[in-house]
């Protein structure tokens, strides 16, 4: 990426650490993050496909729902999909005569179905393992539950569990780190005893040990996935704090008498931050990718829960079934993907060695 | 040398007891009381409604004392202190579920796993050094282009999935019969065949689980070599080494290599503990009787023994790894003081 043409207008490093500290040019760094972001087009494609992702989950009821969004019954019209947000924030009650009725068994109804009419906790034992067809386009389940539904509603699963589970890893390793590295001398030497300890603990065996004490949850999961990866972050942070700490403009704020915790967050973190970005993505693939390993061992996520994980694992013993194997997989695979190639250009446009900006 | 070595050992003793506590605390925190699983499991898991209160005292009774066998009765720092104990005689008790020696059951299983991982890491270093030499020394052709495009492909792979499509499409199952799906070796195996068939046998049933197991390793590490290489291509000691006329293979392989090798050192470490979690799922799937499948089957079961043991040896594996990799990396790079190695 070195014969990026942008490079000749980016800001040089010292000016990015003024802009970031003062309040008028804010954004000046991440603008033209931003702005050499865009022009790796492989990277863009990444974030277009965690952007599709997402609005995928966000919208799951709407794209795979066994309600109609429209439905005119007995002269009367109604938007069943809409009304079951309303019921399920507890803001209006279901009309009595759809309370509990199958709606595509309503007699002479007029209905507008989403493009998959179904959800994927609904069961139909007359279809079982259907190749993909029309009907159910990835096929289904042994349950005959829909698998384009149940990885529709599964995108919700892994994206909250990615961002979740980051979450928490990214405020215990931005934490720890700060202050090993700010604090120095014996705070440090502690703290990286606490990482050495974490490195050398098999994480997975010990996450899907917790996973498989405790009982079943997707929030419990995602505490357990995000306190079990956060080592990376903490160490990334802690060598930058420990590499800014001594920079003049610190030196010159401690002297003037600015509290650690001002010093450490206002004027250390927002100059810490480039590192820690590209792996808090890279971490939410990893955390996705954990998810998928734990359901398909059948630990953590609730067994009436489908993610894709709980597909893949279905495929691992039924083998003929292989629109169980192809899709989920498939979908992770791509998920996966495209936070690596979001976090591979930021990595390009934030780290000041890769800019040739050394 | 050995007072360097003496040195890493010592530092490694807080690093361990700290692995180790953290296991166990997980392993008697966590809910679900092993005594009152174990009589569940006993009767049919229907305590609560079929016995009689005259039966329900007799069970308590009997976990009580089951719980005094176990040492479960003792406040937790006393248990923590006696399982350290136990560790330095290589005891680690007796499983919850069988009453058989732990160490017993990882010792028949070790080698297995041990093996698979071997094979593994080979695969990973034979293939990601070349790549990575053929990628740095060729930057920017369309052969680096590919080999970075498919490591970046293959290390998003999952490998659940890479593991179910393998046992879906080419184990048997409707479509190819390649690979066996389960197991180490034929069913009909035996001593009295030859060396050769023998040996086929066991790299049949091998190659499936050491590719998957090794896939993602190698697709990182050849990226790794190859910005290693790149960066020491960059240095003033290559260009003189060019000027001075030596050959490009010499400049390479004997200026080059070694200096670019340092970072791979230390991922061994890295990777170790990536193979573990791994074996988990490639020996559960598989069915391959490592440590990885005994894990999988003790956490299930909550064979709290046998869980620990395991927790611990892998811990111990991953150290040793760090170590290795430590007393490795002086032995490439030689401007690495011992003890005084520089962060």
């Amino acid at each position: 990426m070195s014969s990026n043409p942008t490079n000749s207008i980016s800001v040089t490093p010292g000016k990015s650490i003024i802009s970031s500290g003062t309040s008028e040019i804010t954004g000046g760094l991440w603008a033209d993050v931003w702005k050499r972001f865009t022009h790796n087009p492989i990277a863009l494609a990444g974030f277009y496909v965690v952007c599709f992702l997402a609005i995928m989950a966000v919208f799951a009821d709407l794209l795979a729902n066994d309600k109609p969004y429209y439905l005119e019954y007995r002269g009367k019209t109604y938007f069943p999909i809409f009304r079951s947000f309303i019921v399920g924030a507890r803001l209006g009650h279901w009309p009595p005569e759809l309370l509990n009725v199958e709606f595509k068994k309503l007699e002479g109804a007029r209905a507008a179905y989403p493009p998959i009419p179904y959800r994927p906790t609904n069961i139909n034992l007359l279809e079982p393992l259907e190749p993909p067809s029309a009907r159910h386009w990835f096929g289904t389940d042994k349950l005959g539950r829909d698998i384009m539904a149940g990885m529709i509603h599964g995108s919700r699963v892994s994206l909250s569990i990615g961002f979740v589970a980051v979450g928490i890893a990214v405020i215990i390793g931005v934490v720890l780190g700060a202050i090993a590295g700010y604090f120095g001398s014996w705070v440090d030497l502690v703290i990286s005893r606490v990482f050495e300890i974490m490195l050398s603990i098999p994480t997975f065996f010990l996450l899907i040990t917790v996973a498989a004490l405790l009982p079943p949850s997707i929030f419990l999961t995602m505490a357990i996935i995000g306190m079990t990866s956060w080592v990376g972050m903490a160490r990334f942070t802690r060598n930058e704090f420990l590499r800014i700490r001594n920079l003049d403009y610190v030196t010159s704020a401690i002297a003037l008498g600015v509290t650690d915790r001002k010093v450490m967050y206002k004027h250390i973190l927002p100059n810490a931050l480039a590192p820690v970005i590209v792996s808090v993505v890279l971490g939410i693939a990893g955390a996705i990718l954990v998810e998928s390993s734990l359901s398909f061992l059948g630990i953590g996520v609730p067994a009436e829960l489908v993610t894709w994980g709980s597909i893949l694992h279905e495929a691992s013993t039924t083998t003929f079934a292989w629109w169980l194997a192809v899709f989920p997989g498939f979908a992770i695979f791509i998920t996966v993907l495209a936070y690596y190639l979001v976090g591979e250009g930021l990595r390009e446009v934030l780290d000041p060695r890769l800019r040739g900006l050394r | 040398m050995l007072h360097y070595i003496f040195q890493r050992l010592l530092l490694l003793i807080p690093t361990f007891l700290g692995v180790t506590l953290v296991g166990f605390l997980v392993m008697r925190l966590a809910p679900g009381d092993p005594a009152e699983l174990r009589a569940a499991g006993g009767l049919g898991g229907a305590r609560e409604s079929t016995i009689s209160r005259n039966k329900q005292s007799t069970v308590d009774e009997a976990m009580a004392q089951w719980r005094a066998q176990y040492g479960l009765d003792k406040p937790i720092h006393v248990q923590y202190l006696v399982w350290l104990k136990n560790l330095f005689t290589l005891s680690f008790g007796e499983s919850f579920k069988d009453n058989q020696s732990v160490w017993g059951k990882i010792a028949e299983r070790l080698p297995v796993t041990v093996k698979l991982n071997f094979w593994s890491i080979l695969v990973v270093y034979l293939v990601a050094i070349p790549l990575g030499i053929y990628s740095a020394t060729h930057p920017n052709s369309f052969g680096d282009q590919i080999t970075t495009l498919t490591a970046f492909v293959l290390f998003a792979v999952p490998l659940v999935w890479a593991a179910t499509m393998a046992v879906v499409f080419i184990c048997g199952g409707d479509f190819y019969y390649l690979f066996p799906p389960a197991g180490l070796e034929s069913l009909d195996f035996s001593e009295k065949w030859s060396f050769g068939k023998k040996f086929t046998d066991h790299a049949w049933h091998l190659f499936l689980p050491v590719v998957l197991l090794s896939y993602d390793g190698f697709a990182g590490m050849s990226r790794y070599m190859r910005a290693s290489m790149l960066e020491v291509l960059r240095q003033d000691y290559v260009q003189v080494a060019r000027a001075k006329g030596l050959q490009e293979n010499i400049v390479i392989f004997k200026h080059v290599l070694r200096n670019s090798l340092i970072p791979q050192v230390t991922i061994l470490a890295s990777i170790l503990p990536g193979l573990i979690g791994g074996s988990i799922i490639i020996e559960t799937i598989f069915s391959i009787p490592g440590l990885g499948q005994l894990g999988y089957e003790s956490v299930l079961a909550r064979d709290y023994p046998t869980v620990l043991a395991l927790f611990t040896v892998s811990a111990i594996l991953t150290l040793l790894g760090i170590l290795i990799s430590d007393l490795l990396l002086s032995v490439v790079d030689p401007r690495i003081v011992f003890g005084r190695r520089q962060q």
